[in-house]
């Protein structure tokens, strides 16, 4: 398999969106672990990159979930291939951003993939479409116990795995989950949520990790801390506050619907038109117009059935995955009309809105 | 007594006894004559009952400057400008410094969580090999061929139980 062929082929993110909980788009986790007697990524002479890259790479592909993937060292990558994954949520921007001695494997369906020298020899990353934190840890618990057996980690009984900041020691794990609160945003609740969470030592960020912004109200809330309490704690207590977070927004939503039903069908009315008909659209006006479509989708405005064409088109409508459909690199103004051609042509059979239904439909 | 009290620093008898009072806790420390003298402690104007309990609880002081990973050669000033460590050793070398950070950066001080079970039980067999290799050389260096065959059957069941795969 190459790389060409994942990046055409179907994700996880974007073609199995099927989650019951509309509100929770994407359940993740990471792991990070390092070889032990082995200088962490940052510290290490190219040599000794290239090695631990080899050492992995051989691991890691090596493991069931692995069986069919694609490992590449980050070199081989065009800009375009690695602003595609970066999107995808499969690598990160340090990775896409380091030079030689590093690379990932990313399996066909694009559910695991591992990337080796980020910041530690290997972060592992499970990601599922909707909320599914005790499936995720399953899965990447399986796969870190298959990798155990081939790797010598770096491990210490009472600080846990060792990694090169201190702040991921212990579980070294980050579960995340990506969350659509449209009706938060539009009540000016964000804030008040994000201190909640912060007290509850939970992190806020937006869709594209640390100082992104959050572009069509899409959130990712994960855990802060990783030492002093095993993962199932940490998942669990994760788990709540995600749980919590969801009522707040379906109360915002019906608080919205009660106060001023009118207020919210013109927004999403009008995003529905601009994307119909819109010949400029930015990635982050797109984000936000296809956010009100996916509310409206959740309220029953538009048949649910429709909520994972929108889940695709937050993907489709970045950057990267736009300059690969038109085979070439934009200019950012030319980007906005190549986007809002493509919205058009999307929105051109999309359902009718149904703005008929009573305040207390589904949601 | 019944039983002799051991010195804190090394477990021989201690012969030498102390008490003091450091944030209303009361600490004893008990040492062997060598210890004590070693330490400073015939010297009272010399000696700090709060440092040597610093000491003898296994809690090194922060690193002093200038002392370098073993393994990576990675110094506390790096840590100060890069924020991330240069190896898993570095862990040990730098624990004084590490130990004040977890506590506000962390729910607890102490890992609970996954322990990489398989690794460790292979890092167990990798020094026990390891050491029986040892033996064995010495036994055939001292022409203890009994010991010798003994210690090389050893080797064949330890080798066995890392099963198909041979020690890395
Ligand atoms: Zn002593
Ligand atoms: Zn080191």
């Amino acid at each position: 398999m190459t790389i060409a062929s994942l990046i055409d082929s179907t994700s996880e993110l974007t073609d199995s969106a099927s989650s019951k909980t509309a509100i929770v788009l994407m359940t993740r986790i990471r792991l990070a672990r390092n070889v032990a007697d082995n200088p962490f990524p940052g510290w290490a002479k190219p040599a000794q990159r290239e090695g631990i890259l080899a050492l992995c790479t051989e691991a890691v592909a090596a493991t069931p979930p692995m069986k069919r993937s694609v490992a590449f060292g980050i070199d081989e990558l065009s800009e375009l291939e690695k602003q595609i994954l970066v999107e995808r949520h499969l690598i990160s921007r340090e990775l896409s951003g380091t030079k030689a001695g590093a690379g990932a494997v990313i399996s066909k369906d694009q559910s695991v993939s591992v990337m080796i020298n980020e910041e530690d020899h290997l972060r592992i990353q499970v990601l599922r479409s909707g909320f599914q934190l005790k499936k995720a840890w399953a899965a990447i618990n399986d796969l870190d116990t298959e990798l155990e057996d081939k790797l010598d980690y770096a491990f210490s009984p009472s600080l846990g795995y060792l990694t090169a900041c201190p702040t991921n020691l212990g579980t070294a794990m980050r579960a995340s989950a990506m969350m659509h609160l449209p009706a938060l945003v539009i009540a000016s609740q964000m804030e008040k949520v994000v201190r909640a969470v912060n007290q509850l030592g939970m992190v806020v960020r937006g869709l594209f990790g640390e100082g992104s912004d959050a572009s069509g109200s899409i959130f990712q809330i994960s855990n802060q801390t990783t030492l002093g309490e095993s993962e199932e704690e940490i998942i669990k207590r994760l788990g709540s506050v995600l749980n919590s977070i969801v009522e707040h927004e379906l109360n915002a939503r019906q608080k919205l619907l009660e106060a001023d039903p009118g207020k919210l069908f013109d927004k999403i009315g009008r995003a529905y038109g601009i994307l119909q008909n819109g010949h400029l659209l930015s990635t982050t006006e797109a984000m936000n117009l296809l956010s009100l479509i996916r509310l409206g989708a959740d309220l029953g405005v538009f048949p649910e059935a429709q909520r994972c064409t929108i889940d695709r088109l937050f993907i489709e409508a970045q950057p990267g995955h736009l300059q690969h459909v038109h085979r070439g690199e934009f200019e950012p103004g030319q980007r906005d009309l190549l986007r809002a051609a493509r919205l058009r042509g999307e929105f051109a059979n999309f359902a009718k809105p149904n703005f008929t239904l009573s305040t207390d439909g589904p949601n | 007594m019944a039983n002799p009290l051991k010195c804190d620093l090394c477990s021989k008898p201690a012969t030498v006894h102390l008490t003091q009072i450091v944030n209303n806790k009361v600490h004893k420390v008990d040492l062997c004559e060598e210890c004590a003298q070693a330490k400073g402690v015939t010297d009272p104007s010399g000696f700090s009952l709060a440092d040597l309990l610093l000491k003898a609880s296994l809690n090194p002081e922060v690193t002093p400057a200038g002392v370098r990973c073993e393994q990576c050669g990675f110094t506390q000033a790096d840590f100060k400008k890069h924020g991330r460590f240069g190896c898993p050793a570095c862990y040990e070398t730098f624990l004084g410094l590490v130990t004040p950070m977890l506590d506000s950066m962390h729910k607890g001080t102490a890992h609970a969580g996954k322990v990489p079970q398989k690794a460790l039980a292979r890092k167990t067999l990798h020094e026990r090999l390891s050491r029986l290799e040892l033996d064995l050389s010495e036994a055939i260096k001292a022409e203890r061929y009994e010991d010798a065959a003994r210690t090389r059957d050893e080797i064949t069941k330890v080798k066995d139980a890392f099963g198909q795969k041979p020690p890395s």
